[in-house]
């Protein structure tokens, strides 16, 4: 737990078929370390089938902002949405 | 910067995961206040607040400390326990004790992730639990005399931090529920271990089940005194409630706990140790006689039967840790070194393009 030692994410796929979905963060000298610290911390009940440690370091988040106008440009388009068309009476399977 | 937040986190550790350096100057105060506006709708929407998003700076600071208490507590909570685990009747009952105190260890790593996410750093929360300057629940400076306290604290004490904790689980600031939502989904069965035990003992001879009654005795009291002050005299109780960190007061929740253990208590053939303890038809609650304040203050002050020894084992015990984390860090190094000899001249360092590729199982 030293102060040089970096941080890493912690993803996990709890089983077969699903994404690996973020579990929370550690620190580990090494990748190997972080390896084997996240299966203690986040799969002590088999939780997992999968991990992936990513060093934070790394991320490239989208803003410093999570309100951030960069997810602006979607907003406005509602006909991305099949809700958005309208379909007559009695037409099925559409 | 106020000092909870100075990082000792490196800068671009912060950039990702705290705020950034433009909010740590603090903005103009006309877009402070459509900041701030931004917060309290959210906040009164029920949404969650994130890490990378604007917030009061007494937000951040009520948080550190509840966060770094919350952990301290779970690392020093693993002393009593651990004082059994030699001495565990059976191996069944050693398996689940060793595996109750790992537990502990994970939950305080699991709130410490939490904690650094506002900017606070590891070494800096765990220099200022061995240096006494960040509290942990006074509930610890107990000690576990007989095996019986394995259970009551099963029982009583993690039934009391379930309590309180299920709430937390919608408070308002996401890596901190998220963190409890683990938590107390692992916290169930620490409850149910103790009670089993109890109710082992209780079921035994004459010999455990007084034994039993005795340790229900001892902790009863200091169970009770884990939900705080009472509201009138809890000084963070009501701007917390406001922010929905919290979102029940200290004696609803005592009272909600009381009035889970009465029936249990009688299910396992024991008694509580209050005379005044009945049912109010009125109110629909059980009343419960005085708390001796007195006492938890005093053991909130260091003069409790084992806080000179917790702190002081805690202490040892990171500095006997010291050659491990060296050697982890020295073997990082020497596979860092090697990586970069065995890379040909001219090729970027870094182990694969996309981590799916390597990372895919």
């Amino acid at each position: 737990m030293s102060a040089d030692w970096p941080l890493w994410e912690v993803f996990v796929r709890s089983r077969r078929g699903l994404s690996h979905t973020h579990a929370g963060s550690l620190h580990a000298p090494d990748a190997q370390m972080a390896l084997r610290n996240a299966r203690d911390l986040f799969t002590r009940r088999s939780e997992g089938v999968s991990l992936w440690v990513v060093p934070a370091a790394e991320i490239t988040a989208s803003s410093p902002d999570e309100k951030d106008p960069f997810f602006a440009p979607a907003a406005d388009k509602p006909y991305r949405h099949p809700t958005f068309y309208e379909v007559p009476e009695g037409v099925r399977n559409l | 910067m106020t000092p909870v937040t100075t990082p000792s986190t490196p800068p671009h550790q912060q950039a990702e995961r705290g705020m950034g350096a433009d909010a740590a100057e603090g903005p103009p105060s006309g877009a402070e206040q459509a900041l701030q506006a931004a917060f309290d709708a959210a906040v009164a929407a029920d949404e969650r607040i994130e890490p990378r998003d604007w917030m009061p700076e007494a937000y951040r600071a009520s948080l550190v400390r509840q966060i770094a208490q919350h952990a301290h507590s779970e690392i020093i909570g693993m002393q009593p326990e651990a004082n059994w685990i030699t001495r565990a009747p059976s191996l069944r009952r050693k398996a689940i004790l060793m595996a109750k105190v790992q537990d502990e260890a994970g939950h305080g790593l699991y709130l410490y992730g939490a904690a650094e996410t506002l900017g606070a750093g590891r070494d800096e929360l765990l220099d200022k639990l061995h240096t006494g300057r960040q509290k942990y629940s006074s509930i610890f400076n107990y000690p576990t005399l007989t095996w019986a306290d394995v259970g009551a604290i099963g029982w009583l004490v993690d039934g009391a931090a379930i309590t309180n904790q299920v709430p937390l689980c919608r408070c308002s600031y996401g890596p901190y529920a998220r963190a409890m939502v683990r938590i107390c989904k692992e916290e169930s069965f620490h409850q149910r271990q103790g009670y089993e035990l109890l109710l082992a003992l209780s079921r035994g001879t004459e010999a455990q089940r007084a034994m039993a009654q005795d340790a229900v005795n001892r902790w009863w009291w200091p169970s009770l005194m884990m939900f705080g002050p009472p509201d009138d005299e809890s000084p963070h109780s009501a701007r917390s409630m406001a922010w929905k960190i919290k979102r029940h007061s200290n004696d609803e929740l005592r009272q909600r706990f009381v009035d889970i253990c009465v029936p249990q208590a009688e299910a396992l053939g024991l008694t509580l140790p209050d005379p005044d303890l009945r049912w109010n038809e009125e109110r629909g609650h059980w009343d419960f006689g005085a708390i001796d304040w007195q006492e938890f203050r005093d053991v909130l002050k260091g003069n409790g039967p084992c806080n000179e020894q917790r702190l002081s084992q805690r202490r040892r015990a990171h500095e006997n840790g010291a050659w491990v984390r060296e050697a982890a860090a020295a073997h990082a190094a020497k596979q860092a070194a090697r990586r970069a000899a065995a890379q040909p001249p001219g090729q970027p360092s870094g182990q694969a393009a996309r981590p799916t590729e390597t990372a895919r199982s």
